[in-house]
């Protein structure tokens, strides 16, 4: 299908154009929307990592220790911590999404809670499952 | 752009270009597959958790049993499903060109099949031998 040039158009009869995202002032639930989609990215890269590790695993006991080195250094161990808040924060998103499609929450107060709400459990959650991979250790 | 220098009816101008009726599908999608996640990824969480510490054997054993298999193959699954869906907004939204956009498309679908399917036949391998 062939488009018009918009530069052909007149100004006044182009469609019109929302402003760019640096124009609006920073809301909570701008700032956990942008970060649902952003974890969202970040999980679908880490998806990769999982399924290497599970077929490190299905493996043998060398790509398995390979792996498990990986995933023990001080980097992989970061990568997994950030993995694990991502994973918590887009759940979080999720069950705030399920609030929203119920239809509550859309009052200010609400949804500002919302917002604060989902990045508070995930942080919580995320500390309550590395408490317990050090009480594990 | 006058109708009158066009062959085509306006019926067909437009034709698979919106929704016809499946213009929720992608959404409602995106929602089946995010709620079934919701308990699965605490599953997935627990299953994790319970790796620490283990060595090679006892990993493939825990692995490999039942329960976590069935829920490591139904989170895999789900959780493919819903990173395509979800990737798939994020490439409509921001991969301008047609050619780019219907490569970068076709590569989410593709990619998320295939680390879905390598993800689950670990899985089974770990189960059955």
């Amino acid at each position: 299908m062939a488009e018009a040039d918009p530069s052909q158009i007149p100004l006044e009869q182009r469609r019109p154009l929302s402003p760019h995202v640096q124009i609006y002032q920073w809301s909570p639930t701008m700032a956990v929307s942008i970060a649902h989609r952003l974890t969202g990215i970040a999980l679908y890269v880490g998806t990769l990592g999982l399924a290497a590790y599970l077929l490190a695993a299905a493996g043998n006991a060398r790509s398995f220790q390979t792996a498990s080195a990986l995933l023990g250094s001080f980097i992989g161990q970061l990568i997994l911590f950030g993995y694990t808040f991502a994973l918590m924060l887009h759940a979080m998103g999720g069950i705030r999404h399920i609030i929203w499609d119920a239809g509550h929450g859309f009052d200010p107060e609400a949804r500002d809670k919302l917002a604060w709400g989902s990045l508070v459990g995930a942080g919580a959650l995320t500390v309550l499952i590395w408490i317990a991979v050090f009480i594990l250790r | 752009m006058s109708q009158q220098t066009k062959l085509q009816t306006p019926r067909a101008a437009v034709n698979r270009l919106g929704s016809a009726r499946s213009g929720t599908l992608h959404a409602w999608r995106q929602r089946l597959t995010s709620f079934a996640l919701l308990p699965l990824t605490f599953a997935f969480v627990a299953i994790l958790v319970s790796l620490v510490g283990r060595d090679f054997e006892s990993a493939r054993a825990l692995l490999g049993s039942p329960c976590p298999a069935i829920l490591l193959i139904l989170f895999i699954g789900a959780g493919a499903w819903h990173m395509a869906l979800g990737m798939q907004m994020v490439i409509e939204d921001y991969i301008p060109g047609e050619h780019a956009k219907t490569l970068a498309l076709m590569t989410n679908a593709l990619f998320s099949v295939a680390v879905g399917l390598a993800a689950v036949y670990a899985v089974l391998r770990l189960s059955f031998t």
